[in-house]
């Protein structure tokens, strides 16, 4: 009993990053796959909605691994939320509880703000930005970057790729400018 | 790097197939071979939700530099990742059905830059890179599917407008 109470914690870093890094000799070794997660949304546009458009026109079929995968992503986090869920409320640092505070965000228990991610907000325009235009700026940013922290940032960096490096700084940079500069007049809308 | 590729037999693509997550496989594999993935993705969902990867906040944290949660996830799968691959090409070892492992080099384009940028825009608002994006969903964020289907778009007009961007 007391190894499913210490699994409900929040596991520490230097648990969850080496098993993520084991993914990669995993994927190779089970079967001569290159660990990256981005490619599933072109296999979803290739099955589905191919348009003729060159992009999509490949045996998608032989990819099928990719999206047998993030079907269990999907399903490691029903899981991990329904059996192991932490008792606790999540731990974040206080210097980012006042910051997000100070923008108006109200609700600190779970993984996710409700204030943001609430069904309700889908149509309104803060959905329309979190994740409308933010959704499509990760999928239309990771197929042109040519990966996502998944296949440049672990996969990349671990076959020692210059490319992938940098592609992730150009990721790290994108993200310290909306958090640090745009995010701020992003909450000013609402 | 580019030039320590010792296998001969590296399959090339026409460069608009090329894909950053090959299947280099040479056998097809059944539905039921399929399932190790479907796994190995459930082992890697519950990492997300329990080392809070997922988590609109840690990715906060994580670009204010107010934690390094997110860095030692991230470095520390790297370095374990790099061990592995080290260990794969010194002791050439192979698939479970006897294959040699492919590494595909990457060549530098300045999609890397721009699209790079706006996937770094993109996390900083939803939280989420593609893989957490499913495993949100998974957890009961059912708002999240939105964000899915928009990045499926945003790939789907990259697909389209391809040739008349640089890449």
């Amino acid at each position: 009993m007391e190894l499913i109470e210490l699994i409900k914690k929040p596991w520490p870093w230097y648990v969850a990053g080496p098993l993520i890094g084991l993914t990669v000799p995993t994927l190779l070794l089970i079967g001569n796959k290159s660990f990256g997660i981005s490619s599933s949304l072109r296999h979803i546009c290739a099955a589905c909605f191919p348009a003729n458009i060159s992009f999509f026109k490949y045996d998608w079929k032989k990819e099928v691994w990719n999206l047998f995968f993030v079907a269990g992503v999907l399903i490691g986090g029903f899981l991990a939320t329904q059996f192991l869920e932490n008792p606790n409320q999540i731990v974040i640092s206080e210097k980012t509880i006042a910051a997000l505070q100070e923008l108006g965000i109200r609700d600190f228990a779970g993984l996710m703000p409700a204030d943001l991610f609430a069904l309700e907000n889908v149509v309104s325009l803060k959905g329309f930005i979190f994740f409308v235009f933010g959704g499509f700026l990760v999928g239309f940013g990771t197929r042109w970057a040519g990966g996502c922290t998944s296949g440049h940032a672990i996969m990349g960096l671990s076959t020692l790729q210059l490319p992938s490096l940098i592609a992730t700084c150009c990721f790290m940079v994108g993200g310290f400018v909306m958090v640090q500069v745009l995010l701020p007049f992003i909450f000013k809308l609402f | 790097m580019a030039t320590n590729q010792t296998n001969s037999n590296t399959v090339s693509f026409p460069e608009h197939l090329v894909c950053d997550a090959p299947n280099d496989m040479v056998k097809r594999e059944s539905t039921l071979g399929n399932l190790k993935y479907l796994v190995v993705g459930v082992m890697f969902g519950i990492v997300f939700v329990k080392a809070e990867i997922i988590s609109w906040f840690r990715i906060q944290e994580m670009f204010r530099l107010h934690s390094f949660h997110m860095y030692g996830v991230i470095g520390s799968a790297v370095v374990v990742g790099m061990i592995s691959v080290f260990l794969i090409k010194k002791f050439n070892i192979k698939t479970l059905s006897g294959e040699t492992v492919q590494f595909h080099p990457k060549k530098f384009m300045r999609g890397q830059i721009y699209g790079g940028l706006l996937f770094g825009l993109g996390w900083g608002i939803t939280g989420a890179c593609p893989g957490p994006l499913f495993a949100q969903i998974g957890s009961g964020y059912v708002a999240v599917i939105v964000t899915l289907l928009s990045a499926i778009a945003g790939t789907w007009t990259y697909g389209l407008l391809k040739d008349r961007l640089p890449n």
